[in-house]
């Protein structure tokens, strides 16, 4: 493996569930390209039933997907069995929502972190005991804590520790879903400053899931927008809310509220019609037709592919991005549409 | 013109631990067609606040002191019959979880009429007539055979408009949703603020908001309750609040939050609040940010700061000695 090879690409991803009889097939991730390098933190931004969280179950291969490469630092891990597997389950571990649920409660926090180092067979009692101390210490918990039970933490604590656990084997990628989306603001805004001193420290990358714009807004390199199981647009974080190219990510971002009564109030908002179709069925044409305000004759026909048009790093699918143009301004759009501007 | 008068505001649950007090003398009022929200983190007593203005917590877990003034009518007061009509008819309530509070056993319609049928005299044609017109004005699209729904055929946001559409059948002098987008997506969430900005403006139905976003707040609200600790910290015009915020919670508060981040270009960094919420179950007289607080003086911790006009006046108020914007850079 070079430098620059990503520590994770992922080509063409397909989830399928199969549903209870007579519901049939849930098809929650539909062909999915995406990559990770060195470092980085993409953000896999993405409203319920879009397929985000089935991609970091994919990627952790928490779950085998259907179709579809996942290559972790070079090799192949889509169709690996569990022996094969497991070496390197050292370099891939996952934060989940929620820490309370995904913690044994009957079991003290210093055994819980050296965990990991335990199922590896890394060192002996007193080395996995000085590595979980080392690591309760950098994402800011007093020694104590390891002799404590989850019950007695606060989910900021309990978070944490949840960190302390994905990376006490020095992992090359850690898949965060949606980690900070059950704690109030105040708590949000210190695990997600700890997630960036982290990753400057240890330097792993980290496929972020979470719906919530202004936070991937924060802690994004490079964003990827999910609707339906596919990803719509890919961009840096910096591209991506400058100039947002697909109709959906525009309608996502006008949608958001924004905590500065003037700005929100005087831009221009788009409310989509309708609601996401339902993931058993099969779109013909463009996922997004349904709901989208400019859509034409072709979208509901022909399903566009995730290419840059206006740049090589602004990954778009969408048949009406053109070179010259950019992406067609939704608030411009026909029917569908409420406008506020009061 | 002022509609809802609350004053002193006391709310304790009795529990194993013993007491919580989960609303310390909260006072606010509300006008005709005001949107109000009171807005702070889990466990701040907003929640409690609210369902205590129609008396809709367990009598015998929670005690209710203080008043609340209903168009002149004492609310803590009235029998629990007269409550009822109240309830549903003058104040009523949209929760977070549209899916728990309807029956999913019944249409939709059907559960829209029951209101109608409980608090008005109209007969049965007339209800079904109206309950299209609130499906309608909740814009939910073909309301007509959506009235012949049952909840899960429903999507979350249309069930979260149902829920409206039935807190506002009878008219309300005022609405309290508590955390009503919260279980939403974005793009839903927008449509059902909308429908709440548009029941002001077309019933002049009053609303007491509850939500922890304070995106929200600034889309939809006309003032602010800032809570921290079963008290209320600052109350203030919704623009003043983020434009010339006073009390060094509601400060933290906005900046930690990414959106802001972000709309400041400052560096990767959110500032953080250190420290942990103080136990409900005390209540010294003192200021109960004060531990957590970068301007904290022996001052704070030694009597209680009283809720006092801001600088800039226009109703700003809060409770702090030392009150002020940022004091950074």
């Amino acid at each position: 493996m070079t430098d620059d090879t990503p520590v994770l690409e992922v080509e063409g991803l397909v989830k399928h569930y199969r549903g209870r009889a007579g519901t049939g097939t849930v098809r929650a991730v539909n062909g999915v390209d995406l990559s990770i390098g060195r470092g980085e933190i993409l953000g896999l931004v993405g409203e319920s039933g879009s397929g985000k969280s089935t991609i970091g179950r994919c990627v952790a291969r928490l779950t085998a997907p259907t179709a579809g490469r996942v290559r972790l630092l070079g090799q192949d891990i889509s169709a690996m069995s569990r022996r094969e597997l497991r070496p390197l389950r050292r370099d891939v571990h996952v934060v989940f929502q929620d820490a309370y649920s995904s913690l044994n409660p009957r079991t003290k926090i210093g055994d819980i972190v050296a965990g990991p180092l335990r199922q590896h067979r890394e060192g002996d009692v007193r080395e996995r005991r000085g590595r979980a101390a080392e690591m309760l210490e950098r994402v800011g918990l007093p020694a104590r804590t390891a002799t404590r039970y989850p019950h007695e933490l606060s989910g900021g604590q309990r978070q944490r520790v949840a960190l302390a656990r994905a990376l006490v084997m020095r992992p090359r990628l850690v898949v965060a879903d949606e980690p900070v989306s059950a704690l109030d603001v105040s708590v949000q805004a210190s695990i997600l400053n700890l997630l960036l001193d982290l990753r400057s420290d240890l330097g792993f990358s980290c496929l972020f899931i979470t719906h919530d714009l202004s936070v991937v807004e924060f802690v994004g390199d490079r964003i990827a927008v999910m609707y339906l199981g596919g990803i719509v647009e890919t961009a840096t974080r910096q591209e991506l809310f400058a100039h947002p190219q697909h109709p959906y990510t525009q309608a996502l971002l006008s949608a958001a509220p924004v905590p500065d009564p003037r700005e929100g109030r005087a831009g221009r908002r788009v409310v989509l019609r309708g609601d996401l179709p339902s993931q058993t069925s099969r779109v013909p044409g463009c996922a997004f037709h349904t709901r989208c305000p400019v859509a034409v004759d072709r979208c509901r026909t022909d399903a566009p592919v995730l290419t840059g048009i206006t740049a090589p790093d602004h990954l778009v699918s969408c048949h009406l991005v053109t070179p010259e143009a950019g992406g067609p301004d939704i608030t411009q759009g026909g029917n569908g549409l409420v406008h506020h501007t009061s | 013109m002022t509609l809802l008068e609350v004053s002193g505001l006391r709310v304790t649950y009795r529990t194993e631990d013993g007491p919580v007090l989960a609303a310390k003398d909260v006072s606010f009022s509300l006008g005709r067609g005001e949107i109000l929200a009171l807005v702070g983190e889990s466990g701040c007593g907003k929640t409690a606040t609210a369902m205590a203005i129609p008396r809709l917590l367990d009598d015998t877990r929670a005690t209710i002191g203080g008043s609340v003034l209903l168009d002149g009518v004492e609310l803590t007061a009235l029998s629990e019959r007269r409550m009822r009509d109240v309830r549903g008819k003058d104040i009523s309530v949209v929760f977070q979880e549209p899916m728990t509070s309807l029956n999913p056993a019944f249409t939709v319609g059907r559960q829209i009429g029951e209101v109608l049928r409980q608090h008005t005299g109209l007969t049965r044609r007339q209800v079904r007539e109206r309950v299209v017109e609130l499906l309608d004005l909740v814009g939910v699209p073909d309301a007509r055979r959506r009235a012949g729904s049952y909840p899960h055929e429903l999507s979350g946001g249309m069930r979260q408009r149902v829920m409206i559409a039935t807190a506002v059948a009878c008219d309300p002098k005022v609405l309290i949703a508590d955390e009503p987008t919260t279980a939403l997506d974005v793009t839903i969430q927008a449509g059902v603020l909308d429908v709440i900005r548009d029941l002001r403006e077309q019933l002049g139905t009053a609303v007491i908001l509850i939500t922890h976003d304070l995106g929200v707040v600034a889309e939809v609200a006309d003032r602010v309750v800032v809570m921290y600790s079963g008290r209320h910290v600052e109350h203030s015009p919704t623009a003043a609040v983020f434009d010339r915020p006073q009390h060094p919670y509601t400060i933290g508060l906005l900046d930690a939050l990414p959106a802001r981040a972000a709309l400041r270009g400052g560096r990767r960094r959110l500032t953080e609040i250190p420290g942990l919420v103080p136990s409900p179950a005390t209540d010294p007289d003192a200021c109960q940010f004060a531990p957590r607080c970068p301007r904290a003086t022996a001052e704070c911790t030694a009597a209680r700061p009283a809720l006092t006009g801001a600088d800039g006046g226009d109703g700003h108020l809060v409770a702090c000695y030392h009150p002020g914007p940022r004091r950074d850079a």
